[in-house]
């Protein structure tokens, strides 16, 4: 029951903390926001993050990886939520990464796990299918060739392939500059998260066969780790504002009013960290965590414990955003201090591999509660 | 998922599973919301036999008539798990137990020990506490109950209110003012004081659940030996705060809460309505996951907290948000059980003893009395101020003139 660090987890922590406060400072969101849809982010914070290791966190050694697990994935995720990274992660760290593990042939491990360890491959994804997604997807098989529409495409900006989930089962992977690809870039809520859609005329793609809810679950864990880490990140911010503003020749930390809303979010927020971490913990004692395992011997408590803990992270960074926004009355409005960027991560995670709506039900199906 | 569970907790666990399959059918009925009568022959021989085993009084020295193991925190909690998940007792619970006891074993003498320890932890000896009083509530140090020492004994005067078993209790731990000049944290004294002394009046307190909980108990010159004062003269404030300690922790008690939940989707799964169980609708799934998340977090968070403790770490935030999160968490599950209950559940008959109401009288009761702990045992207001003061560090509200 170590709900502690390890050593080496404090040790990468501190480091890749320490390395986001110093790149990401407020200019380099403004700066990645206003590049937008067409830009890629920001690459110099990609190559440091590569440098440190992020992207191979979940590939073996062998590939050019470091071997770890979604705790250690998690804890990344955690980081980048709290300084709203303007960077990939999700599809590029994660959901590639353990899709081609868990459901890829030795040959498209082969083909694409040192790539990825190694930064240059760059994966956005549309999970839709199997998530509850409210976008379009008509994705559909032409012998190894794929066609159909599917939106929103996330972590589309400067990405090189694409996951697919399918509405006929298992996922698809895709070279971006593949022919019969047409990707429309389109702004998102979160800026920092730029958008696609996607439309495929016969294009060339790699199928995943199999129970892809694994990879799902691993994803909705590390959503939920991200949008905590924000949720924190904001009352601090609120915290640290209320010490300062004075209004009535007082702090208004000192008036109740704004000392117990930010003792609600402290209660909501500190119980949540050790249920993420055993829920990340649960996805790596999972039994198909190791590759070419049945997808039916899957660990029903492991899923439950990742659509339960991504539906009460949304629900608990809802409220947390809302409250520390309005600690920091019309400050909190305006983009002055860059507040938004937090408020808009967590409102985006909420919606992204099914919002809490979609995870209960999935939780209350994994317990044999719901058909 | 026992994740990480050592070999030693692991057979702990599977001792608590032999005794409940072995012993379980002795088990008094469980009851929520604290005693309400003195503990019958039945609970007297449940909780010897839960001593001999070691599922009571666990860490309690074999010298004061317990168990005698080590204290561990993991223990505790896989006892009161196991217990819980069975449905079976896990004892007597009273306030003497649960609260005086601890703190006699951190800062009693060795003969208050001898003394009070053996035949509270066997039930033999019932306590209540007075705290609370009708101008000192979340200001508990504003108190005003006095005890003068003559001749060798404090002489007391004054109200106390909130004292839950004061009407069957034996002994009540009292906090009052014994040094009237000196500032109002450093004049309070805490007393062990036997409730047949003449001069006390208890007269019971009614309150929304129908059940006689709590009592409001007067005080004229009674008279108390000087020797059962716990720490010195002005030292009582450091004694009650070894018992809020206790009480934070066991008011935030996630295990409840896990029992709840189970029994909260029992109640889904049998209630029909046009006949359908409620957990088929969408609707009411929703709202018994929603919940079943937020007990989640409680039950893991506990799990971190008890490691903390167990590693002698300070857990700082993470223990000051236990009591506010868990009491309003206990409330909102009794809130849904209530209406799936729905007019039918209008029916409330509470008996003496909460173990013997009916399902729909119960659940309100737990719904009623929840509140009351939201309340109690510093109310969700005041452990607001103390999570933003203590756990944020942001700074208190100036003080008004003569607020002292």
């Amino acid at each position: 029951m170590a709900f502690g660090l390890s050593e080496e987890q404090r040790l990468f922590d501190t480091s890749l903390r320490g390395l986001l406060a110093a790149r990401v400072t407020q200019a380099a969101r403004q700066a990645a926001a206003e590049a937008g849809r067409e830009g890629a982010g920001d690459a110099a914070l990609w190559a440091a993050l590569t440098e440190l290791g992020l992207p191979g966190l979940l590939l073996p050694e062998a590939a050019g990886g470091a071997g770890l697990g979604l705790a250690d994935a998690a804890l990344a995720a955690e980081a980048l939520g709290y300084h709203a990274a303007p960077t990939p992660f999700l599809g590029s760290a994660v959901l590639a990464p353990l899709a081609l593990l868990r459901l890829g042939d030795p040959a498209a491990r082969a083909e694409w796990l040192p790539a990825l360890a190694a930064g240059r491959m760059r994966v956005a994804f549309a999970l839709g299918a199997i998530a509850g997604g409210t976008g379009p997807c008509t994705l559909r098989w032409d012998g190894e060739r794929l066609s159909g529409e599917v939106a929103p495409l996330v972590e589309a900006a400067g990405a090189t392939h694409a996951l697919l989930a399918l509405p006929a089962g298992g996922m698809a992977l895709l070279a971006l500059d593949a022919p019969g690809v047409a990707l429309r870039p389109r702004p998102g809520l979160d800026r920092l998260r730029p958008l696609a859609a996607l439309t495929l005329s016969e294009a060339p793609a790699r199928r995943l066969p199999g129970d892809a809810r694994p990879v799902l679950d691993a994803g909705r864990v590390v959503l939920a780790a991200e949008t905590l880490g924000a949720a924190r990140a904001m009352l601090d911010q609120a915290v640290a504002y209320a010490g300062q503003r004075r209004q009535f020749g007082r702090v208004i930390a000192s008036f109740q009013g704004v000392k117990h809303v930010c003792a609600e979010m402290a209660a909501w927020l500190e119980p949540c960290q050790a249920f993420l971490r055993h829920a990340a913990a649960a996805q790596d004692a999972a039994p198909d965590a190791a590759p070419d395992t049945a997808p039916d011997t899957r660990d029903a408590e492991a899923r439950m414990l990742a659509c339960q803990i991504k539906a009460h992270a949304d629900e608990v960074g809802r409220d947390v955003a809302r409250h520390a926004t309005e600690v920091h009355g019309g400050m909190g409005f305006t983009e002055l201090l860059g507040l938004p960027f937090w408020f808009k991560r967590i409102a985006g995670n909420r919606q992204l591999l099914g919002g809490p709506e979609r995870c209960r039900e999935e939780a209350a199906m994994a317990q044999g509660l719901a058909a | 998922m026992d994740l990480g569970l050592s070999e030693r907790h692991r057979a702990l666990q599977a001792a608590a599973r032999d005794f409940i399959a072995r012993f379980g059918h002795l088990s008094p009925p469980v009851g929520g919301g604290g005693g309400r009568k003195r503990p019958d022959r039945k609970a007297l021989d449940w909780q010897a036999l839960l001593i001999e085993h070691g599922f009571a009084a666990r860490a309690v020295p074999r010298r004061y008539g317990g168990y005698g193991a080590e204290p561990d925190v993991f223990e505790a909690a896989i006892i009161t798990e196991e217990f819980n998940r069975a449905g079976i007792s896990l004892g007597i619970q009273g306030q003497g137990i649960r609260m005086l006891v601890p703190t006699l074993l951190e800062v009693g003498t060795e003969a208050q020990r001898e003394r009070w320890i053996g035949p509270t932890i066997r039930g033999e000896v019932i306590w209540a506490q007075g705290y609370s009083e009708p101008e000192a509530g979340s200001d508990l140090a504003a108190l005003r109950t006095q005890a003068r020492l003559e001749d060798g004994q404090f002489i007391v005067n004054g109200q106390k209110i909130w004292t839950s078993s004061a009407h069957f209790a034996d002994m009540m731990f009292l906090l009052c003012r014994t040094e009237p000049d000196r500032p109002k944290h450093l004049g309070i004294s805490y007393l062990l004081l036997s409730m047949d002394s003449p001069g006390i009046e208890v007269r019971p307190l009614p309150t929304m659940t129908g059940h006689a909980t709590f009592n409001e108990v007067f005080f004229t010159d009674v008279r108390v030996p000087a020797d059962q004062i716990v720490l010195g003269r002005g030292e009582g404030w450091r004694v009650a705060n070894v018992t809020l300690k206790h009480e934070r922790m066991l008011l935030g008690d996630a295990s409840k809460l896990m029992h709840r939940l189970h029994r909260l989707q029992a109640l889904l799964a049998e209630t029909r309505v046009e006949g359908r169980p409620l957990l088929a609708s969408p609707v009411w799934r929703d709202r018994l996951m929603r919940l079943q998340g937020e007990v989640l977090a409680a039950k893991y968070h506990q799990m971190r907290l008890l490691g903390e403790a167990a590693r002698g770490e300070e857990s700082g935030l993470g223990l000051l948000v236990v009591k506010y999160y868990g009491s309003t968490l206990a409330w909102r599950l009794a809130a849904l059980a209530v209406d799936a209950l729905g007019e039918a559940g209008l029916v409330y008959d509470p008996h003496d003893d909460l173990a013997e109401d009916d399902a729909a009288t119960a659940w309100y009761a737990d719904w009623m009395y929840d509140l009351g702990l939201i309340i109690g045992g510093g109310s969700s207001n005041i452990q607001k101020n103390i999570i933003a003061e203590r756990g944020l560090g942001m700074p208190r509200e100036p003080k008004l003139q003569g607020g002292a």
